[in-house]
């Protein structure tokens, strides 16, 4: 009987934290090459909403998540356009990105609001979650371009100056960020809820930025993170639904108040912080003449 | 060898031209995006820009509604402009007008059967005190222990947001409310004064007008002003220059957050005369636009205030008249703004033919 519960808990778990392992392993990946991206979730709303239109219009699944990561790759390349070509200031432009998203993706889907769809069943993409996790692990610090993307982000001069194109490197850091962040949106829309709703994605896109940093920039640390922040998040339903006596508006809020603490006891050791993220973050590149 | 497309040249100077003339030309190339847009949903895009931008201030009553909307961006994106010309990236503003909502519409509901003067002025005062105190947190969380102040004062929001979302449903509801989540209406003591009949522009107008001069004062001809100029500029020439940067960081976001909570507390007891869920359009985000827009510079700020008030309107008439989601509005504020951080490279480089060795 309790192993039972304890089973089920686990699953509501897995199926809960899946999207937030896809947002914040693509934003490590465009962090590691210098790039702060605060558009995760704009991105994540618009591939939501894509893939959500995509299915209705189609019935095809596959098509339904295509489509999706090609807008993540749609809204990244405009951010990877402003800010490595422009040189725009990445922390304006992130919020621009998040900003944009939010209205494009309730303009989209305006129409699509309670129309009901057949829901995939997530654990394809549960199990896809902690694959690519180790993927990344794996490219960052067995292979030479994953060297050289780490090598990008510490120090884009001397990148260059070895004859490595920082930009063009950044611009596919950007472009993998951002699809990761649209199918972490479209797992949502798709699996997750099933159904669309303006907004939908509630800050997850925001915790998935703080879960990077939780994670000091290490792949597998946001694994972790992105378990405790969804373990939180299903604890607080499981007390909600019991009715404590407990109005539910501070269970709802434990996320984003765990989400502070968290951080706070990450960042107050400064040097751990200094040491481990990448030391171009969010400086531009300029080649200079 | 010829070039035939330009290289970009690093200015020695930034050019003061093209710092005026950025915000003007990214208006321009929304404009023009927006009519793209218009044409590509099956719009005739004159008649389309024209019902969004001129038809809803073509009356006083819609000169009026545009005032009504500038008031909390203006007087939010003037707050943010403090935190923003240090570096400070305060995106928390929504929270801090919650919250200044949160207290200062408590003491209209605490006293809803006064109609004493002193009341409005009370709620003033107390809706700055909220404001600034959730704007502390992430000022504290900042200096004492280094925490990113984006993603705190960002979470705060939400936290905020539910509070407000627990006190109309909870405690403060309306007895006579027949449980709508809604607090009771304010005294009329506890309402804003409107400035002329009939129309639902609010004293509020006022209190921002002379919070952004005196934030143009500040900027320009105060002590205060210059530390955080430089230390916006240079951190290390601020080092070295003695300045405290835990005061100037604790500064900035108490006074955007004062600022941020006189806008929600104006928003509650001005055009809505209650407490309730949905005070306020994501005003807290949109600010962050206007204060870029503005160039963080109170003149600017006014205009840029009045021109993505404008989206708000236009998107509301888009609706009505044209039926295009109204969310069109947003989509209108993000893309000044990428506009707008895109050209910005013409501030500090220059393109040239020439040929470059």
């Amino acid at each position: 009987m309790t192993l039972e519960l304890l089973l089920g808990i686990l699953q509501i778990v897995l199926i809960a934290t899946t999207p937030l392992v896809f947002a914040g392993i693509g934003e490590l990946v465009t962090e590691k090459s210098g790039v702060l991206n605060l558009g995760v979730e704009g991105m994540m709303l618009v591939g939501a909403v894509t893939a959500f239109i995509i299915l209705v219009i189609t019935g095809s699944y596959f098509l339904a998540f295509f489509v999706s990561i090609l807008s993540g790759i749609f809204m990244s390349g405009l951010f990877a356009f402003l800010v490595l070509c422009l040189m725009s200031n990445q922390i304006a432009t992130g919020l621009a990105l998040t900003i944009f998203g939010i209205g494009l993706s309730s303009m989209l889907g305006k129409q699509y609001i309670g129309t009901p769809i057949d829901g995939l069943s997530p654990w394809f993409f549960v199990i896809f979650s902690f694959v690519t996790v180790f993927l990344v692990s794996y490219f960052f610090y067995k292979t030479k371009a994953g060297l050289i993307l780490r090598a990008v982000g510490e120090s884009h001069n001397s990148a260059h100056a070895l004859g490595y194109s920082v930009i063009k490197i950044r611009f596919l850091s950007i472009l993998f960020g951002g699809s990761m962040c649209a199918l972490a949106g479209s797992y949502i829309s798709i699996c997750y809820a099933p159904m669309w709703q303006e907004g939908m994605t509630a800050g997850r896109g925001w915790i998935a930025l703080a879960l990077v940093v939780f994670a000091t920039w290490k792949p597998e640390r946001v694994l972790i993170g992105a378990y405790i922040f969804g373990g939180v998040t299903i604890l607080q339903m499981n007390l909600q639904a019991l009715g404590l006596r407990f109005p539910g508006q501070f269970f709802s809020m434990a996320p984003y108040v765990a989400t502070i603490i968290v951080l706070v006891l990450i960042s107050s050791n400064k040097l751990r912080i200094k040491l481990s993220a990448p030391a171009s973050l969010t400086i531009p590149f300029y080649k200079g003449r | 060898m010829n070039n035939f497309l330009p290289s970009l040249v690093s200015r020695s100077q930034s050019s003061s031209l093209m710092n005026f003339l950025v915000p003007i030309i990214s208006i321009l190339l929304t404009l023009i995006t927006g009519s793209i847009i218009f044409i590509l949903l099956g719009f005739d895009p004159l008649y389309a820009l024209y019902t969004f931008f001129i038809s809803p201030i073509s009356s006083s009553y819609g000169i009026s509604e545009l005032l009504v909307k500038a008031t909390p961006l203006a007087l939010i994106a003037i707050g943010l402009s403090y935190c923003f010309k240090n570096n400070i990236y305060n995106i928390g503003a929504e929270g801090q007008l919650t919250m200044g909502a949160i207290f200062g519409g408590g003491i209209g509901i605490l006293f809803h059967d006064t109609n004493a003067f002193w009341l409005l002025p009370l709620m003033i005062f107390a809706g700055a005190i909220g404001g600034a105190l959730w704007g502390l947190i992430p000022a504290i969380l900042k200096s004492k222990f280094n925490t990113n102040e984006i993603l705190t004062s960002l979470m705060l929001v939400y936290v905020a947001l539910y509070i407000l979302d627990f006190l109309v449903v909870g405690p403060w509801k309306d007895p006579f409310g027949f449980s709508f989540p809604k607090s009771r209406p304010f005294s009329e003591a506890g309402r804003m004064p409107l400035l002329f009949d009939g129309l639902r522009v609010h004293f509020g107008l006022i209190i921002a007008l002379f919070l952004i001069f005196a934030s143009w004062f500040i900027f320009s001809k105060t002590m205060f002003g210059f530390q955080l100029k430089v230390s916006g500029h240079s951190p290390k020439a601020a080092r070295y220059a003695g300045f405290n940067q835990t005061t100037l960081v604790f500064s900035a976001f108490a006074i955007c957050g004062a600022f941020a909570g006189i806008a929600g507390l104006a928003e509650v007891s001005g055009p809505i005369g209650l407490l309730y869920r949905d005070i306020s359009p994501n005003y807290g985000f949109t600010a962050i636009i206007v204060a870029f827009l503005g160039r963080l510079h109170p003149i600017g700020i006014i205009f840029a205030s009045l021109v993505i008030a404008l989206t708000y309107l236009g998107a509301e008439d888009a609706q009505l008249f044209l039926q295009i989601p109204s969310a069109v509005g947003f989509i209108f504020q993000g893309l000044v703004l990428f506009y707008l951080l895109g050209a910005e490279l013409l501030i500090n480089y220059r393109f040239t033919y020439k040929k470059l060795i």
